[in-house]
């Protein structure tokens, strides 16, 4: 009896484990707006969208800018804008839907709350993300929260912003090359070849840097470690093993097929040089 | 008395504007490239375009942003529903201060078969409004294998001339000395980044040594991609084929036709003197109304350029990829040749 009397703080429990994913097109997103934002706007607000996977990871695909009016203890937000752009998104990519909101700026403020609550009317469950533009801790920190209500007994008191794990591994931009993504000037897109030439680099530091560390550990300079070493050997063991006959076949076979294609292809250049000169060159008497 | 130095009005108005600099390189933000990617991977294989916003400044088109457009249905009421949505996204995006011009569009290909008579026509149109607009070509399915396949391309200005004319006769090509070649010219591209993005990109970036894009370059297997390239090749070339044999079709009535004015022209002539013999009155040497003389039209050999096009993008792109290959092989053989070594 005197148990259920007593009033308890009660944190509704995550029903499941949530964690939200972004991809980079979001945080240049979010950044160019922050550097076209109006003079006298301190941060920039805008609409997640993405989709919410089966395991309840929140996949953040794309975002846009909301306008909005902020003084000391009141926010509005330009909700006719926030439909309309929503729209349009959605003409492009249906699938597409609001999974939360950002704002630029370390922490969480005053008036985040009622923006999160406006946003919880949109969608269920809304990720607040937060982009740190002004590195306050020397370092960039892109935090994603979810709201959870605090209830004293049957009164919501409050509601509170837990973070959540964040990924931000960035897939697509590794592919585009992050040399191209972060410098402030490239002044020229890479070839193919030096493409080439720059993986072969990177693959060549790799296996000396791991040659260094066989080395070193059978000299005895390094504490062998059990796992790289294991690592190690699978790695080799990989490379299929075959007859150095087989191999060698193999090989010329390849090299004979794409040499095959060059003479191909040099065979049609020829024949379009030829085409040209006879197509235009014709007089007509 | 009027200061000599400052020109009046009129002087400033009746001069002529000054021919605007050449179009040299493209300069791309970070975000649009990353904008595009996703949009035309998410949609491969269909083909999606997009919008291009940005500013035109001297000699250098830069580009800050982009959105894509919806998929387009056959369908002649959704004409003006993509006016609307063109108009209302350039609305919301000039409202959060992105630059609200139009320079341009993008769209996706499939292994470069892009140079179709559509792009020209959309050049034509975008040409009219805006003085410098450029195409970016992006290939979803070449970038796939670690290489960055965005183009930037324009219509050289010999060729809009010509095809304002609508003039594709060997005559005018031959004056011009236009040939397949001078039909798109690609632009350079530049990239950058504002220094906010650029230092959070440092810091996310991740510790491995090796990333995705080294995973994909280094892999061995390029026959897919190969065996597609031929057939389109393949394909390409049985068009070339049709349309030289069209030429020759015309080459062949053209002379044809000729043979046949000269034999009527021959029996005229013999008609002729032997009225003159008789006194009679001469008839013409020509008659406009015998269909041997109506001119027959030469067939535009705009569609024939653009298969050449096509066929030497495919060319370039074998032939880049087997110097890849090639690469990659010896490279194999290399690590056999060490693995083997005691």
């Amino acid at each position: 009896m005197a148990a259920r009397d007593q009033t308890v703080l009660q944190f509704a429990p995550s029903s499941m484990s949530l964690s939200a994913k972004v991809h980079p097109v979001v945080i240049f997103n979010i950044c160019d707006c922050y550097v076209r934002r109006p003079d006298q706007a301190d941060r920039v607000i805008g609409t997640l969208l993405g989709s919410i996977s089966p395991d309840g990871t929140v996949n953040i695909r794309n975002s846009y800018a909301v306008p909005h009016n902020e003084s000391s203890d009141q926010v509005a937000l330009d909700i006719d804008y926030h439909h309309n752009m929503l729209l349009s998104h959605q003409k492009v990519n249906p699938k597409e839907v609001i999974v939360g909101w950002y704002s630029t700026g370390f922490g969480v403020s005053g008036g985040s709350a009622l923006i999160h609550e406006f946003y919880s009317r949109e969608a269920p469950n809304p990720v607040h993300l937060t982009v740190d533009t002004g590195f306050r801790n020397g370092e960039a920190s892109i935090k994603a929260f979810v709201s959870i209500n605090l209830s004293l007994g049957d009164r919501q008191l409050a509601v509170q912003f837990q973070e959540v794990p964040l990924d931000l591994r960035m897939v697509e931009t590794e592919q585009v090359g992050f040399d191209i993504l972060k410098t402030t000037m490239v002044d020229k897109m890479p070839s193919d070849l030096e493409g080439m030439e720059a993986s072969m680099e990177r693959l060549l530091t790799l296996i000396n840097e791991v040659y260094n560390y066989v080395d070193n550990v059978v000299d005895g300079r390094v504490t062998p470690d059990n796992n790289i070493g294991r690592f190690v050997s699978d790695t080799v063991a990989s490379i299929p093993k075959m007859s150095p006959a087989a191999f060698d076949t193999l090989v010329n076979d390849s090299l004979q097929d794409h040499l095959l294609l060059l003479y191909l292809s040099s065979l049609t250049r020829t024949q379009l040089g030829l085409a040209e000169k006879l197509n235009t060159a014709a007089q007509i008497l | 008395m009027a200061n000599p130095m400052a020109r009046s009005f009129l002087q400033v108005a009746a001069s002529e504007e000054v021919a605007a600099p050449p179009l040299r390189v493209v300069q791309i933000e970070g975000l649009v490239i990353l904008k595009i990617i996703k949009h035309c991977k998410e949609f491969s294989p269909a083909l999606v375009t997009g919008q291009l916003l940005g500013l035109d400044v001297g000699s250098v088109l830069e580009v800050t942003n982009c959105f894509p457009f919806p998929m387009r249905e056959e369908d002649e009421e959704i004409e003006a529903d993509g006016a609307n949505y063109q108009l209302e996204m350039m609305r919301c995006l000039r409202e959060v201060n992105v630059d609200n011009n139009t320079v341009g569009w993008y769209q996706s290909t499939l292994l470069g078969s892009f140079q179709t008579v559509e792009l020209i026509e959309t050049f034509m149109n975008y040409q009219e409004n805006i003085r410098r607009c450029v195409c970016i070509i992006y290939d979803p399915s070449r970038s796939n294998q670690g290489v960055l396949a965005l183009k930037a391309l324009k219509l050289s200005d010999s060729f809009m001339d010509l095809h304002r004319n609508n003039n594709f006769t060997g005559e005018k090509l031959r004056e011009k000395n236009l040939t397949w070649v001078d039909i798109f010219e690609e632009i350079p591209i530049k990239v950058s980044n504002s220094a906010l993005i650029s230092a959070f990109m440092t810091e996310l970036e991740a510790d491995s040594p090796v990333s995705q894009c080294d995973y994909d370059r280094l892999q061995l297997s390029t026959t897919p991609f190969m065996e597609r390239n031929l057939e389109f090749l393949t394909e390409c070339m049985d068009d070339l084929s049709v349309e030289q044999q069209k030429f020759q079709f015309y080459y062949r009535n053209l002379s044809r036709q000729q043979a046949q004015q000269q034999t009527w022209l021959q029996k005229r002539r013999s008609e002729n003197m032997s009225r003159k013999a008789a006194g009679e009155e001469l008839l013409p040497e020509e008659d406009p109304s015998n269909p041997i003389f109506k001119p027959i039209p030469e067939p535009s050999r705009l569609d024939s350029f653009l298969i050449t096009n096509q066929i030497a993008n495919y060319c370039n792109q074998i032939n880049g990829v087997a110097g890849q290959s090639f690469s990659r092989l010896y490279l194999m053989k290399a690590l056999h040749e060490n693995d083997k070594s005691p």
